[in-house]
This record gives C-alpha cells, structure tokens and sequence, in this order.
C-alpha cells in the first residue's frame, strides 16, 4: 500500500528503427532511492528524458502521482559544459534556478532557500568563488545544489559521480542520502557504480539490451551486469 | 562644446546607447554571439542604404533588416554548427545587397562612410527620440525576460532541464540584439558596433562573478568609452568610433592583464 510517484506501462522508444527500452513498467515510490543501471547505450539516459517530458515515448505511457504538475523534478544532467574562465560565483550559479517570469532579484524566501541549499550541499564556504575554478567534486555539488533550490519532490542524478574520485562519489551520495531520509525527496540514481548502488539504493532498475529487471539492491547480482566491471 | 545642439544631441545618444549595449552585451558574450552581431550590423549596412534607396530613414532601414533576419537566423539556427555557417553565407549577401543599394541611390561616398563607421553631427533630436523609445523597449523586455534569459545564458543544459523555452527565448533575445545594434550604429557606425556590443562585457566578466556586477560594469566601461570618446573627438576633430574603438579595446586588454595577474 506503498505511495507511487511514478509509474510507467508498457514503454520503449524508437529511434531509427533501433528499439530502446524494452516494454519497460516499472513502479517509483514516493521516498525511495532508485538505482538505473545498464550498459552503455541501453536507454538510460532516454528513460530520464522520457521523465523529464523532453522525449514522447514511441509508445506507452507514463503516469504521474497525484498528477505531472504537482511533482517538482531537479535534475542533474550527464553532461555540462563549464570551462575554467566561467564567471558565476558558486551561489550565483546555484541561484540560476529560481527563474520564471518574476521579479530580476531575488525575493527574500529566494535568498533563505538558496542559503539552506548551500548549507546542505556544504557549499557555503566557497560560495562567493567563482564556479570556473571549483574541483571537480565541488562543481557536482553545485550542480546538485541547483537541481535541490528548487525543492524537488523526485531528484534524478544522471551518473553524476561518474568523473569523481572513491571518496568524493562516496561523500555525494552520503549526501543525497541523507536528504532522500530527511526530506523524502524520492531520487533516481543512473550509475555504472554497482558497489555504490548497493551501498546507497533500496532499489535497482536494470536496463538489458532485449528486458529489464526491477528489485531490491540486495538482489542485484554483479554478474547480471557487466558493465560494471568497465572503467 | 555642450553649447552645441549635435554635441548635446550626440551626449544624450551615447549615454542611451552604452546603457544598452551594456545590457545586451553581457548576454552576447555569455551565449558566445559576437560573430552574430557583427553580422547583425552588416545586415544593418544593408538596410541602411535600403532605407536611403526608398526613401526612409537609415535606422528604420536598418531596424527592417536586422529585425527580419534575426527572426530567420533564430528559426534556422539551433544546431550551433550550422548556425555558424548559415551566418556567413546571409553576411556575404547582405553586404553585397548593401553595396547595390547605395550605388542605386546615387549619394555620395560620404554618406557610405556615415554609416559604416558612424557620425555624431547628423543625429538630429528625433533622431534622439526614436532612440530613446527604442532603448526603453529593449530595457523592459530584458527585465521581463531577465530569469530565464540568464538561466538560458549561463547554464543551457541546466535550463532545459528545468524547462526553460530556449527557443522562444533565444528568438526575443535575437530581437533585442537586432534593436539594439541598429541604435547603436548610430554613434559608433555599422562597422563598429560589435566594439560596443562584446568589449565592455567581456571586458566585465573578468572583475565580477554576477551577473547584475557583470552589468553595471559594462555599463561603466561603455561610458567610459563614449564619454571620453566625444570629448577627444571634439577637441581633435579627428573620428569620435576611432576613440571609442581604441578606449574599449585598452579597457579589454587591461582587463585581460589583470585577469593574468589574479590568476598567479
Ligand atoms: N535523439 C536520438 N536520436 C537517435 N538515437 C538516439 C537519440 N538519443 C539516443 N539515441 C540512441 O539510443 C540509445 C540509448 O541512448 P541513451 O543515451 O539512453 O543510453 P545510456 O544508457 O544513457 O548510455 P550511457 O551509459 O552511455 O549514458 C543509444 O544507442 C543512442 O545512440
Ligand atoms: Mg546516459
């Protein structure tokens, strides 16, 4: 009698008459912690898209709980182009995010979002930095900031431990998981990362390139996913 | 040299003018669109001579033109790649069309030169309320549009990934940039206006890690130029756009050079 979030029937997507996704149902519950694993090219990155409302699934559909407008998404992409001559300061960039129609500045319940968000993603001490210049791992803490400013109820991490070095991945995941617990905020972690998933996740959602396979991390074999073993 | 109505005229225009492009610029630096506006202000050429060909005047030659092909680039160009191309290809057009109407007008080549490199004698006080009223516009719109543009300017990816129309927003951005480079020409001339446009900007990002800093920095340093500009234009009577050129580009050198020396 758990409470959905999410919830897809039936779905793939064509691409150049390549079928991507095979059928693929799977249930998201409200607070959990989602592992998306697979190969290379299997349809993560698309299943985020279809998601995200960038991409209509060639067929089947997906459903939103209570609806699609009620369920605020942040998302961390794959990839992200900012070189080291970027000019925004680490809380300017993070603060990119409130946008819309409104006001150019920042309301005062604006900047108290924006100052918790950098709180919880350890941030504040380089906030005035410029992004440009951040490390590696701080840089995925902002992008992890940005998608949290604006209080999402479902958080989607698309292998965005993957440049980050053992401890660094480790300390953005203790992170997340510590605000999947705290606020509820239900995630969906795409990674190759199979011992971090196990670490983190309640759940995993294996890709394969002719099925899929949904259940609890504990059951995740290693074997069942080669991937995993790439560099 | 106030006691002169150009010179109160030309004051006024410029002042209006670096406000603007100090605005604008920021964006235009910030989407990487230089070499767009340079274009734009070719196109601008164009309409110009267009304008004088029919019988209207160079800026509202200027504003057909430049309007009606930033529309088409933003429609053609989403693939950044193409965009470049497809830029040249208008560009070399233009320039030729420009070419055409000016001889088919008969004026004379210093009417040509007005344009392309710009005079502060001929701005007339309509000519300085058309700007203004254009300026206004352009100024309101930005702060419309101010979040989203910037989102849209600084983190595309994360934009899109929170919604943002990108499209929608580049075409009203492509707009701005066109009024703006047509009020613009009329100071510093089609052939310079990119001087006016990219410097000051790019020249800000190197002393401010926001975007109103970013801004209001720009703002100064287009002043700076203009101001400073006029005055040496007027006591040597030599090009008022040669000064603003020179000033802008000492500004982005220094800017360069103190960028070099934080980074040690
Ligand atoms: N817009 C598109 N047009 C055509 N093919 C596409 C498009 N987007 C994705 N594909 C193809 O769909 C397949 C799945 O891509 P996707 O990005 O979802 O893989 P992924 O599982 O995220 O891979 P990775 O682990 O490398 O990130 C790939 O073979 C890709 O080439
Ligand atoms: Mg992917």
């Amino acid at each position: 009698m758990s409470d959905l979030i999410l919830e897809t029937h039936d779905l793939w997507e064509e691409f150049s008459e390549k079928k991507i996704l095979n059928n693929l149902s799977f249930k998201l519950k409200r607070g959990s912690f989602l592992s998306v694993v697979g190969e290379n090219g299997v349809g993560k990155t698309t299943l985020v898209r279809i998601i995200l409302g960038q991409l209509k699934p060639t067929h089947g559909t997906i459903k939103f709980f209570p609806n699609r407008k009620s369920i605020r998404i942040g998302y961390v992409p794959q990839f992200r182009n900012i070189d080291d001559e970027y000019p925004l300061s680490v809380k300017n960039f993070v603060a990119l995010s409130f946008s819309g129609y409104k006001l150019p500045w920042l309301s005062r319940q604006e900047r108290q979002q924006l100052k918790l968000v950098l709180q919880e993603t350890d941030l504040e001490k380089i906030a005035n930095e410029p992004l440009g210049r951040a490390s590696g791992g701080e840089k995925q803490r902002a992008y992890l900031a940005q998608a949290l400013a604006v209080r999402p109820d479902l958080l989607i991490l698309d292998e965005s431990t993957a440049s980050l070095d053992p401890i660094s991945k480790e300390n953005l995941l203790r992170l997340v998981k510590k605000l999947n617990v705290d606020t509820g905020v239900t995630v969906l972690f795409v990674t190759h990362d199979i011992p971090l998933a196990k670490q983190f996740s309640d759940e995993y959602l294996l890709l394969q390139p002719n099925g899929y396979e949904v259940g609890p991390i504990d059951q995740l074999q290693v074997a069942d996913y080669e991937g995993g073993q790439h560099v | 040299m106030f006691s002169f109505e150009f010179m109160r005229n030309a004051y006024v225009a410029s002042t209006i003018i670096a406000i603007v492009c100090g605005f604008v610029g920021v964006f235009v630096v910030s989407r990487n669109m230089p070499f767009l506006t340079h274009t734009l202000s070719e196109i601008g050429f164009a309409g110009a001579s267009f304008g004088m060909f029919i019988g209207i005047t160079p800026l509202n030659g200027m504003l057909i033109f430049t309007v009606i092909s930033s529309i088409l680039v933003g429609k053609m160009g989403t693939k950044s790649s193409r965009r470049e191309n497809s830029i040249s290809a208008i560009s070399g057009l233009f320039i030729g069309l420009g070419v055409l109407f000016l001889a088919l007008s008969n004026k004379s080549a210093s009417y040509a030169t007005n344009i392309l490199f710009g005079s502060v004698v001929g701005i007339s006080q309509s000519d300085v309320n058309q700007m203004v009223i254009l300026s206004v516009i352009v100024l309101l719109v930005l702060l419309v549009i101010y979040r989203n543009l910037k989102f849209d300017s600084f983190d595309p990816v994360g934009a899109k990934a929170q919604h943002v129309n990108s499209g929608l927003i580049s075409i009203i951005f492509l707009v701005l940039l066109a009024l703006s480079v047509s009020v613009a020409a009329q100071i510093v001339g089609a052939l310079l206006i990119f001087i006016l446009l990219t410097l000051p900007a790019a020249s800000a990002k190197y002393f401010s890690h926001s975007v109103s800093k970013m801004i209001a920095l720009a703002v100064v340093f287009g002043l700076i130029g203009v101001w400073l500009g006029l005055y040496l234009g007027y006591i040597t009577n030599w090009p008022v756009s040669f000064f603003i050129a020179t000033i802008e580009c000492s500004i982005y050198f220094a800017a360069l050079g103190f960028n070099r020396i934080m980074q040690n």
